[in-house]
């Protein structure tokens, strides 16, 4: 993640080692045993087994698959979140439009339910993924891996992830993506990226959308900026409107120059 | 509420790090949890009580040892907590200080029975 600041999960090695001994009760919690041991035993002894991993180990491990996989296909590759209804489905499916004839675009939507996302990029003319999650509030790296093997990559430069609307779950999960694209809309206030510093922060991308709405929304620009500035340290910003279309032409280019960089590699 | 899906893979690697080592049930799971991780401790152990339920973990206690987030000032090698990834330098302002501990969502150990 992070090599800027450092700021990416630390992981403990995988040293299983045994720790303690049989009726080893240094922790002191009640127990049946701590009377003498002259009967026979109703369960066996018991250990502490040092673990030290992660608990984001597996997802991480399958991310990094990923990326070698999408490496290897030359794609580029968005893992695009923000909270519900800032406008992901609109921005990407005008995004996909515009790079008609210049990038070969997929998609990978995630809902927690209905596919009305997916049928609305299908708009675009591109090739669409739903990925339904039920009660998961994010998309993990193993249902990205599942979903892009229903997708011909081989015929494709640019995967866009469109992630559950959410601010907080996905932060934590990486897919194995090229861009982290955070996005938060002008009518949900400047003050998002302080109540969700660990999405914002770990955003390598962020798009200031609905630039139409800023003016009937109070959208404090300047704080917005300034808040961005603090949080998300290591981002491209990008301020556009779906709506009008303004802004979106810098973004398009954006995403062509970086899959240059990717197909160069 | 990812918690969930957080403390479904602890059981899985509890229950699975428990067999390994010949062991039949998990009685205690203690996890280290930093503040910037992004999970909450309370819905941990809300969610725990869930996933547990009809494993070798089931019943197990759960201690979360959370992990206060600190960065160190490359400038003035001043330690100080975070709360956010807002890091700069309360003593001598320098912005972007390195994040040394507070992202963890580690499985630190666990208890396990023999039978
Ligand atoms: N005025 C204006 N409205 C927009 C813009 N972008 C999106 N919207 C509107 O905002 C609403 C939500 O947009 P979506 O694109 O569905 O948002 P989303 O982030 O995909 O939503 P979820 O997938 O449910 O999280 C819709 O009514 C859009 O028409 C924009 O740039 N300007
Ligand atoms: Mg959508
Ligand atoms: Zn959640
Ligand atoms: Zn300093």
């Amino acid at each position: 993640m992070c090599t800027e600041c450092g700021c990416g999960h630390g992981h403990g090695g995988a040293d299983v080692k045994i720790g303690g001994t049989s009726h080893d009760h240094e922790h002191g919690h009640a127990h049946p045993h701590e009377h003498g041991h002259d009967h026979s035993h109703e369960h066996g002894a018991s250990r502490e087994l040092s673990l030290n991993l992660s608990l984001m180990e597996k997802n991480d491990r399958l991310a990094e698959r990923n990326r070698g996989y999408f490496q290897a296909k030359k794609l580029l590759v968005l893992n695009v979140v923000s909270s519900p209804g800032s406008g992901k489905t609109t921005l990407l499916r005008e995004t996909a439009a515009r790079l008609a004839g210049k990038l070969r675009v997929g998609v990978i939507v995630g809902d927690l339910a209905t596919d009305n996302d997916a049928a609305r990029l299908r708009t675009a003319g591109v090739p669409v993924i739903q990925i339904t999650t039920g009660t998961v509030c994010h998309l993990d790296a193993e249902m990205v891996a599942r979903a892009a093997e229903q997708l011909d990559t081989d015929n494709l430069d640019l995967l866009i992830i469109e992630n559950v609307g959410n601010l907080v779950c996905p932060a934590d999960y990486d897919l194995g993506e090229t861009l982290r694209v955070v996005m938060l809309s002008t009518t949900e206030g400047e003050d998002k990226p302080l109540k969700y510093p660990p999405m914002f922060h770990s955003a390598q991308v962020v798009i200031v959308t609905k630039g139409d709405m800023a003016a009937a929304a109070g959208f404090d620009r300047k704080q917005a900026l300034a808040n961005l500035n603090k949080i998300s340290h290591h981002a491209t910003l990008f301020e556009v409107s779906a709506k009008t279309g303004e802004g979106m032409k810098e973004w398009v280019e954006f995403l062509a120059q970086r899959h240059s960089v990717v197909a160069r590699k | 509420m990812h918690e969930v899906s957080i403390m479904a893979e602890a059981v899985r690697m509890a229950t699975e790090a428990a067999r390994k080592s010949g062991a039949v049930r998990v009685t205690c799971l203690k996890l280290r949890v930093g503040t910037l991780s992004g999970a909450v401790p309370d819905a941990m152990r809300f969610a725990w009580d869930v996933v547990c339920q009809g494993t070798e973990a089931e019943g197990a206690r759960l201690e979360i040892e959370p992990v206060t987030a600190a960065c160190r000032c490359e400038a003035c090698r001043t330690e100080f907590d975070c709360a956010d990834f807002i890091n700069e330098c309360p003593r001598c302002g320098t912005p972007g200080a390195r994040l040394l501990r507070g992202r963890e969502l580690d499985i630190a150990s666990i208890e396990t029975q023999d039978h």
